[in-house]
Parts: C-alpha cells; sequence; structure tokens
C-alpha cells in the first residue's frame, strides 16, 4: 500500500468511442489502421487463387468467372483504394522510422521517401511481367 | 507475450513492407486490370508453370503469411484503441494473430503440396 486512504482521486476526462471522428487527423489516422484489414482481406484472394491452380483448369476457370462478378470487383476496387493507403503512408512513414546514414551525413527523409517510389515502381514493373501477357 | 512483443513488431515492419510494395500491383492486375478485360491474365497453364518453381512458392509463402501479421498486430491495436476492449485483450490477441496463423500454415500446406 504507497498510498493513504487519502490519497487524491484523479480527474480523468472520459474518452468518447468515437473520439476518432472529432478531427480529421484523427480519422485519417484510423483510416491507415484499418488499411490491414483490406490487406489481410487480399491475402486471402490470393489463398482462394493458389486454392483454384490446385484444382486445375475447370476450377482456376471457376474463380476466374467469379473475379468477373460486380461484388467481388467493387471489393477489389475497395482493397485497390486501401491498400495504396497503406502503401504511400508506409513509403513515408519509413523516412521518419529509419535514419538512414551515408558518409557520415544522414540521408534527407525526402531521398529515402522518393527512393521507396522508385523501388515501388520497379517492383510492380517486375510483378507485371509474370503476371500478364504482354 | 512480452518476450514476444518485439518479434511481433518485426512481423509488422516485414509485413507492411512487403504489402507496401507488393499489393497495388497484385490487386491492381488480378482484381481488376485483368477481370476487366483491360490485359491479357499469364493464364492457367503459365501461373501453374511459375509455381511449379521453388523461388515463385516462396514469394507467394512471404506474400500471404507477412501481411497476415501485419494485419493481426495492426487490428490488435486499432481494436485496442478506437473500441476501448482492454479487457478483451486476450481474446483479441488470440483471434488476430491465431487467424494469421491459421492462414500461414494453410498457405504453407497449399504451396508445399501444390501439383508440380
Amino acid at each position: 500500500m504507497s498510498q493513504t486512504a487519502y490519497h487524491p482521486r484523479w480527474h480523468r476526462k472520459p474518452m468518447s468511442v468515437w473520439w476518432w471522428l472529432e478531427k480529421p487527423a484523427y480519422a485519417r489516422f484510423v483510416l491507415r489502421e484499418i488499411s490491414s484489414v483490406f490487406v489481410a482481406l487480399f491475402a486471402g484472394l490470393t489463398l482462394l487463387h493458389v486454392q483454384a491452380l490446385r484444382e486445375g483448369p475447370d476450377g482456376h476457370a471457376r474463380f476466374v468467372e467469379w473475379l468477373r462478378r460486380p461484388g467481388v470487383l467493387a471489393l477489389d476496387a475497395v482493397i485497390l483504394a486501401f491498400v495504396l493507403l497503406h502503401a504511400f503512408t508506409w513509403f513515408h512513414l519509413a523516412a521518419r522510422a529509419v535514419a538512414l546514414r551515408f558518409m557520415g551525413r544522414r540521408v534527407p527523409d525526402g531521398a529515402i521517401v522518393a527512393g521507396n517510389y522508385a523501388a515501388f515502381l520497379v517492383a510492380s514493373a517486375v510483378v507485371a511481367f509474370f503476371l500478364t501477357r504482354g | 507475450m512480452q518476450r514476444l512483443t518485439p518479434f511481433l513488431w518485426l512481423l509488422f515492419s516485414a509485413g507492411g513492407t512487403v504489402a507496401a510494395f507488393l499489393y497495388p500491383v497484385h490487386v491492381a492486375l488480378l482484381g481488376l486490370a485483368i477481370p476487366l478485360g483491360l490485359l491479357s491474365p499469364a493464364g492457367f497453364d503459365a501461373e501453374r508453370a511459375l509455381l511449379g518453381h521453388p523461388i515463385a512458392r516462396l514469394y507467394l509463402f512471404a506474400f500471404v503469411s507477412l501481411p497476415l501479421f501485419h494485419w493481426a498486430h495492426r487490428f490488435r491495436y486499432t481494436l485496442y484503441d478506437g473500441l476501448q476492449v482492454k479487457h478483451l485483450t486476450p481474446l483479441i490477441v488470440v483471434l488476430c494473430y491465431g487467424s494469421a496463423l491459421a492462414g500461414t500454415v494453410a498457405c504453407a500446406w497449399m504451396l508445399w503440396s501444390f501439383p508440380r
């Protein structure tokens, strides 16, 4: 017991569960965090894709057909918006999280962000080469 | 749990990096451009041949598993901050990391037993 019976009671303002709607910056923060849900959804879709490939040409054809349904296309559009939000916020945060040094000087944040975007474009081009018949 | 936390943060950043660099192009092509007929897909034979290669299977394993742990970690704290459900922490921890682990095991098994 490190307190007496007369210890002051702290005043704490109760926070609403909806605190993140009070300011745009808070809402943006929550949207960024929620992007992870759509990342997980696409990981799940990828598992379905692998399963379709395992099943053979018929299973794969059914999966390709399913991807063309309007509801699935709409879901993919929402997933794309959120994974882009994730990617852009991630590229900018990385610059603050990583203190990169080169020749004894700290690499400016802008250079790290630019490097991220460049790597993103290269990686996207390589993936596109494998996923499409150009 | 305390001792696992640094490792979970490591998985969070690894998964976040994989998702940031690779997910947009996968979603844009496989989810939209190809189903809408804007681009031609590689096709069943090419995709299956690609996954016949161990490097492609390893790529896909990291592609699925790491971002699942990224989600588990981020979503866990979103629930914690957003919904004020500290008392449910054990349940949330089990559900989040448990789902990520289940997805990882399923992915490993599907790729390990992939028809060659």
